[in-house]
């Protein structure tokens, strides 16, 4: 559920970037031009974030740490090492 | 207004000016910037035109101001520069014009003349005062040992040097020649010892002095003195030391030797008195005649000053207009005169949507010039190749130049400009991907917008500086882009931000934290089961030991993903061209093979991608688990080798989803398929076509429309009647399929570079932070601040100048490649040249910076 909505959520907002971005613009004389660059950086970057994403959604390997750093994490991330 | 998306449409038309308002409508044009002109005489020998003799004037007009330039600067005196341009004058007004600057240069010349004149006096004199002083010296010397006597002394030389004191002293009453040398010389000779002073410069001196014994075998004498304070050459104004001599002789021989010699070594001769009364005098002289010259020296700089201050104040705008004159008659020599002689023609290239302006620019100048006949502008047909004309504006300049840089664009062809102005700094971005050095990139490019103005005006001749400048909408672009990237790879300054938490839970105990040097977070388990919602999860960016294994996954696939979109968009273009120049055989049998192709090789490999990344999971049972996910690498090689793929592991499935293996057989056949349509298709139809032309030559429209559609979509100033040969059309026609084929493999692979300079830039931060900024972070006390401020210095120099400075210069000409090469092959020809229209700005510009370089 979750993934769908961060989806959706990222997918309308670089739709709306690039529909309504060019109003911004509105006073420049190359309209055509405007909305070619708005809608080409949308896409860009919404496929950027799109790869980036799904290339996590089911990760295949987990990371590595090293002790020290567990140690860090177990304080500064709020997530405490169990005892025992 | 035309767009950007393809150049602008261009006429060539005829213009027929009268002469007496030739020249005011030129200067209209000029200042217009939108008439490319033709030369029209083009076997004419320069010296031959019509208009030589005013080029010629304008010529001189510019020797004589570029003169009064060079004597400004020397006086180091500064120009005023309005940054505004004159109109160009009037041809009465360029006699004006040329009778002030000979007035001024010949001002100028005079009271050069005059400075040098007085100077290299002032400096006979100063030498003349010198040399008074310091003979002085040697012939007081001369006069306490004249009265301790012979008794002390017994060297010969010694002897010799009292007797050649002055011979006259009647104050100091001493004795040039002792007694006994009275006795012991020859009745009747002239005993009395000549002496030469003179100047010479020091380092000629030793060897003055050698040639002196060696020519004069001994018999000369030479006492000389240094002149501490360096004199100034008059003739180039350089200080050079030089040191006062005197020569003592006997006879005339050596007289007119020693002066020969002093002439070959140029040394300066001055007449020194030998009273030392009349000395006295003579120094009193000059100096009285030092002071006067002084005061007049002083006065001719003072005239020479205020001359070239009131030059300086009118020079750039002399400048300007002198080289607007002399652009309008170079023009004029370009028009040919008609019968009548009483009007030029002119042939040029205008663009279509600025006919108006142009007519209006001509009214202008129609009136301005007092000429009734107004000038006729009339479009002609033409087979020609029309130039490439592209509008852009501050902004879309630089990337504009990009592109030229590589080839202009055929006429009328689809411009890659416009997509490159968000594809160039965004795959910049994807190899520089940082936020901390984006934000500075960005940064630097905002400084130099917000000034455009004001470092627009000051004009250097630092190339460097000029490149950065012209590029500063690029820069802050690639910038901006950076940043963004720098956020989904949450990498800055090669630290991760961690905005929303990490989406990676550790699971352990204390004995197993105590037990292992290294723990792996199992995706199984500890991964929330939704991905970091923005970028990559910070936990990556600490997990020192497989970050890079994961990294390299993912940015793999993304440089194939991008790389593979880019080229896709190129051949798409193609159709665009195809279209538009309604090139039906290319469009049928160039683009739609060429498409297929593409998109069922290496657009299915991307497809696998994303089936990869959504379909396998740790948290999958098998054969969709982990353990299960094939490489996407083995399986495309084996997709296109046809090999059968290596028997997985135990549970695990040879293929990703059901029906793969028929589709990768039918994908490859069908792209390989592709590949003779390609090769041959479009040759044998245009064989065809001709075969069918030759046997009906009447019915010519539909196989010219084929024919023909080879000479055009590119190939420069072609007539329609050439037609190419047909081996040669088939030759093109396999280069071109077989660039194509080996390309789209080749260029894919190219794109690994996003990942590989990706990966560079990564490290290279992280070396820096690791070796250099976390020492310093690790220092304690108030000493550990003070290495901290030094060891940040040294971290921010390397940050700025190995990571902003040279990775971006490399991942720019990366991307630029990228552009240049795996994008635009698919489309571009580049084969037109560049409109060049007649403009004073241009040419101001131009003739400025060919000024500085001089």
């Amino acid at each position: 559920m979750e993934v769908f909505l961060t989806i959706f959520f990222f997918t309308a907002l670089w739709a709306g970037v690039a529909r309504f971005g060019p109003i911004l613009m509105s006073k420049a004389p190359q309209q055509d031009l405007v909305r070619c660059c708005f809608l080409l950086a949308a896409v860009c970057c919404w496929l950027f974030w799109l790869c980036c994403y799904l290339a996590q959604l089911n990760p295949l390997i987990g990371p590595k740490l090293n002790q020290n750093t567990v140690k860090i994490i177990a304080e500064a991330w709020d997530n405490p090492i169990k005892a025992g | 207004m035309g767009s950007l998306f393809r150049s602008e449409e261009m006429a060539l038309c005829q213009l027929f000016l009268q002469s007496e308002a030739a020249y005011a409508c030129v200067s209209e044009l000029g200042e217009l910037g939108l008439v490319q002109f033709r030369d029209l005489n083009p076997d004419v020998n320069a010296f031959q035109r019509k208009f030589v003799n005013e080029v010629r004037r304008c010529d001189e007009m510019e020797r004589k101001l570029r003169y009064l330039e060079k004597e400004i600067k020397k006086d180091g005196i500064p120009m005023l520069d309005t940054g505004e341009s004159p109109e160009a004058p009037q041809p009465r007004e360029m006699i004006d014009l040329e009778a002030t600057f000979e007035k001024l240069e010949n001002e100028l010349r005079e009271v050069n003349q005059n400075a040098e004149a007085l100077k290299r006096n002032f400096l006979e004199l100063t030498e003349l005062k010198h040399i008074l002083r310091k003979t002085q010296v040697f012939f007081d010397e001369s006069v306490p040992t004249v009265y301790k006597s012979s008794g002390t002394h017994s060297s010969n030389k010694y002897r010799r040097y009292l007797q050649m004191a002055d011979n006259q002293n009647e104050d100091e009453q001493a004795q040039l020649l002792g007694e006994e040398a009275v006795r012991a010389s020859q009745p009747g000779q002239n005993l009395k010892l000549g002496f030469v002073a003179g100047v010479i410069l020091r380092e000629r001196l030793p060897a003055f002095e050698r040639m002196l014994w060696r020519a004069c075998r001994g018999n000369v004498f030479l006492r000389q003195a240094m002149i501490e304070t360096p004199l100034e050459d008059p003739t180039n104004g350089d200080q050079v030391h030089k040191s006062v001599f005197i020569i003592f002789f006997q006879g005339d021989q050596l007289k007119t030797r020693v002066k020969k010699i002093c002439e070959g070594f140029r040394a300066t001769l001055y007449p020194c008195p030998e009273a030392p009364a009349d000395r006295r005098e003579m120094a009193m002289g000059v100096m009285t005649r030092i002071e006067d010259l002084n005061t007049v020296l002083g006065q001719t700089q003072d005239h020479r000053h205020r001359v070239l201050v009131a030059a300086a104040k009118n020079l750039k705008n002399w400048f300007v207009k002198v080289r607007k004159i002399k652009a309008i008659y170079h023009t004029l020599n370009l028009f040919n005169l008609d019968v009548t002689q009483k009007c030029l023609i002119a042939e040029c290239w205008v663009p279509l949507l600025d006919i108006e302006t142009i007519q209006l620019a001509l009214r202008r100048g129609t009136e301005r010039s007092g000429s009734s006949v107004p000038p006729i502008l009339n479009r002609m047909q033409t087979f020609e190749n029309p130039p490439t004309y592209n509008r852009t504006n501050k902004f879309t300049k630089a990337f504009q130049a990009l592109i030229d840089a590589y080839g202009v664009a055929s006429y009328r062809e689809m411009n890659p400009a416009p997509y490159t102005i968000i594809t160039f700094p965004f795959l910049f971005a994807v190899m520089f991907g940082d936020l901390g050095h984006g934000a500075i990139m960005a940064l630097f490019g905002l400084w130099m917008i917000r000034k455009e103005k004001g470092l627009a005006a000051q004009k250097t001749d630092n190339e460097i500086w000029n490149i950065f400048f012209g590029g500063r909408y690029i820069i802050f672009l690639m910038g901006a882009f950076s940043m963004y990237t720098g956020l989904i790879y949450n990498d800055i300054f090669s630290k991760s931000l961690n905005i929303f938490g990490s989406h990676w839970h550790m699971s352990y105990n204390k004995s197993t934290v105590a037990d292992n040097k290294y723990l792996q977070l199992n995706p199984n388990g500890d991964y929330e089961g939704a991905p970091y919602p923005f970028g990559m999860d910070p936990i990556w960016q600490v997990a020192g030991a497989n970050k890079i294994i994961f990294h390299n996954a993912y940015k793999m696939k993304i440089s194939i993903i991008f790389g593979v979109i880019h080229m896709i968009f190129g051949v798409v273009m193609s159709w665009h061209n195809h279209t538009y120049f309604r090139n039906r055989i290319s469009m049928l049998y160039e683009f739609i093979p060429q498409l297929i192709f593409l998109l069922l090789l290496f657009f299915y490999m991307v497809l696998l991608m994303f089936i990869k990344w959504i379909k396998f999971a740790a948290t999958n049972a098998k054969p969709y688990s982990e353990a299960c996910a094939p490489s996407i690498l083995i399986t495309f090689i084996d997709m296109v080798l046809f090999n059968t793929p290596k028997e997985p592991v135990k549970d695990c499935q040879t293929y990703m989803f059901f029906g793969q293996h028929f589709i990768q057989v039918l994908f490859v056949l069908v792209a390989v398929g592709c590949i003779p349509v390609m090769l041959l298709a479009k040759p044998l139809l245009i064989m065809q076509a001709r075969k069918q032309a030759n046997i009906q030559p009447i019915a010519g429209a539909t196989s010219d429309a084929e024919t023909g559609a080879i000479t055009n979509g590119g190939v420069g100033g072609g007539q329609h009647e050439e037609e190419e040969e047909l081996s040669e059309i088939f030759i093109h026609q396999s280069i071109h399929t077989i660039e194509y084929v080996l390309g789209s493999v080749s260029h894919t692979a190219s794109y690994l570079r996003l990942w590989a300079l990706s990966l560079a830039h990564a490290q290279l931060a992280e070396v820096l932070w690791t070796m250099v900024l976390s020492i310093g972070l690790k220092q304690e006390g108030w000493f550990g601040g003070i290495i901290l401020t030094c060891v940040f210095a040294f971290w921010a120099i390397l940050t700025v100048g190995i990571l902003v400075l040279m990775e971006g210069l490399s991942a720019f000409l990366h991307t630029l490649r990228l552009h240049w090469v795996e994008f635009q092959s698919k489309f571009y020809k580049g084969q037109g040249y560049a409109f060049q229209p007649f403009s004073f700005d241009a040419i101001i510009e131009n003739g400025a910076a060919a000024a500085e370089a001089e």
